[in-house]
């Protein structure tokens, strides 16, 4: 993702970050990196007999994924305050795109707060997880 | 599903401890995808003014629980007193607070508490509030996890 830099106007919308189709070795490479080993995300018959079609994502990678998007936006920036809700689960082929816009920017004397709406939606515009990020950036950052 | 009942509210959780370890960053943000250099390469990392390689934003959250021999769900069916039968836990809401960078070579301290616990839906979904506060070697506050999970009746 290109280096955009922190100074984005409200209304901004971020570049969105498109990843591959879900797929199980994803989530086996998540859960050995997590320590998150429940089988609900690992077995489709766990999965299944608690009602879902077959395995389902992580909440927590959804929102890793998030997590990096916000990154890729602000190198620069520091983030203070990540909050998700997680509306929808993911299930293998899902292909889940991250979304921000920036709601707010406020400098003070040394940063800039920009205050951003985040959600994760999937190739049919189902929203998966969404919430706010708050990232700090210095206030003369030349970028 | 009486069993929680609110009481349960300020229980605390045994205190976690761990080290942050640079390869198991690196691992976690090759998991996701992330191929940002900060978590690769120590010197890029501190080139963007991190004292080592960080930790990415739910990186710490995974941390504490690895250090937690039960598995997450038996665990807070434990500090609930049920033995959850029945029932699916799923990861309703996350959010964290960061005061202070967490990097490799921290070492961290983790005190988790019930911060809430509460019914929707005339009782068929519980929803239990965990809070984290994770602090460094240096006794500083560096981050507040607050981890809500839904219990529902399996269909």
């Amino acid at each position: 993702m290109s280096d955009i830099g922190p100074r984005h106007p409200p209304g901004t919308k971020l570049p969105v970050l498109s990843l591959p189709p879900m797929e199980l070795a994803v989530l086996e490479r998540y859960a050995a990196a997590s320590g998150d080993h429940a089988r609900i995300h690992l077995d489709d018959e766990t999965a299944r007999a608690a009602g879902f079609p077959g395995v389902i994502a992580h909440g927590l990678l959804v929102m890793a994924y998030l997590g990096r998007a916000v990154g890729g936006w602000y190198p620069d920036g520091v983030l203070r305050g990540f909050t998700c809700r997680f509306m929808a689960v993911t299930l293998l082929g899902d292909r889940l795109t991250c979304c921000g816009t920036v709601v707010t920017l406020t400098t003070a004397a040394t940063e800039q707060i920009t205050e951003l709406d985040v959600s994760v939606i999937d190739q049919h515009g189902e929203t998966k997880l969404k919430g706010t990020a708050r990232i700090a950036a210095p206030a003369h950052d030349s970028k | 599903m009486k069993e929680f009942d609110r009481s349960r509210i300020g229980t605390r959780f045994s205190s976690v401890q761990a080290r942050v370890d640079a390869r198991e960053i690196s691992a976690f943000a090759r998991a996701i995808g992330d191929l940002n250099p900060i978590y690769f390469d120590e010197s890029a990392a501190i080139a963007k003014g991190y004292r080592s390689i960080p930790a990415p934003p739910t990186f710490a959250f995974c941390l504490k629980m690895k250090q937690q021999t039960e598995s997450p769900d038996r665990l807070l069916w434990r500090v609930l007193g049920t033995d959850g039968a029945g029932m699916t836990l799923l990861h309703a809401e996350q959010s964290f607070a960061y005061e202070s960078s967490i990097c490799a070579g921290d070492a961290l301290t983790f005190e988790e508490h019930i911060a809430d616990v509460y019914e929707k839906k005339g009782g068929a979904l519980v929803f239990v509030v965990l809070e984290t506060r994770v602090s460094n070697q240096a006794g500083e506050r560096v981050a507040c996890f607050r981890h809500t999970e839904a219990a529902r009746r399996d269909l």
